[in-house]
């Protein structure tokens, strides 16, 4: 399989995106999101995501596309959940293969952080005394 | 002309919707759009400094001229991850 990008409802699977590891590739790093059920001091009981989603599966191709150019040669996988999440639960994954590791740690940590930044999708917290908020800026 | 408009997030709430039709004179601008915008749901008028705006999917200004058919999203402040 060639790389995955996409925006899902359904709860988010991290192992079946190894499937883009080619034979020749001897670290994969994988990075996973998780609904913390806590922030800024409030109890959080839950998330929902939103996303303009065929901007934002354009931009996820976009990083991809970056991290090749900076790191060398690495499959990126992205898949970012929307709809609402319980504490615990996978928001986003982000798989990074390449042949040696400190290829594959650069380019996920490269592609999780320009995906906080730009990519359109947006984040409200709901908390357990009754108030939401939506939440910017790599929170 | 007219074109489409999409809202998110803290917009989408404000707006009451994520998605309305807007019907414009020939020659509008984003931001003439915006204003329109502005003039019916004023709440939103101090969200400007803060959205960003993309024309047909690709990001733009609000200095842009838009054409009949075109789909303008507003995009707030992101927060995936």
């Amino acid at each position: 399989m060639t790389e995955v990008f996409s925006i899902t409802t359904e709860s988010i699977e991290p192992r079946a995106l190894e499937e883009i590891v080619r034979t020749g590739d001897g670290g994969v790093v994988t990075f996973l999101g998780v609904v913390r059920d806590e922030a800024n001091g409030r109890r959080v009981s839950g998330l929902s995501y939103e996303a303009f989603e065929p901007m934002a599966v354009r931009e996820f191709e976009a990083i991809a596309r970056e991290a090749r150019d900076r790191f060398g040669d690495v499959r990126i996988a992205i898949v970012h959940r929307i709809g609402e999440l319980s504490a615990g639960e996978i928001s986003v994954a982000v798989l990074a293969s390449a042949a040696h590791r400190g290829t594959a740690f650069d380019a996920c940590r490269y592609a999780i952080d320009e995906l906080k930044r730009r990519a359109p999708i947006w984040k409200k917290e709901r908390y357990a005394d009754g108030g939401s908020e939506w939440r910017a800026g790599g929170a | 002309m007219r074109i489409r408009v999409l809202v998110f997030a803290r917009l989408r709430e404000l707006l009451d919707g994520g998605e309305r039709s807007l019907r414009l004179p020939e020659g509008a601008s984003v931001e003439d759009a915006w204003d329109a915008l502005v003039a019916e749901f004023p709440a939103i008028a101090q969200e400007r400094r803060c959205t960003r705006v993309a024309r047909n999917g690709r990001l733009g200004s609000f200095d842009d001229g838009l054409n009949d058919g075109d789909e303008l999203a507003l995009l707030p402040p992101v927060g995936g991850g």
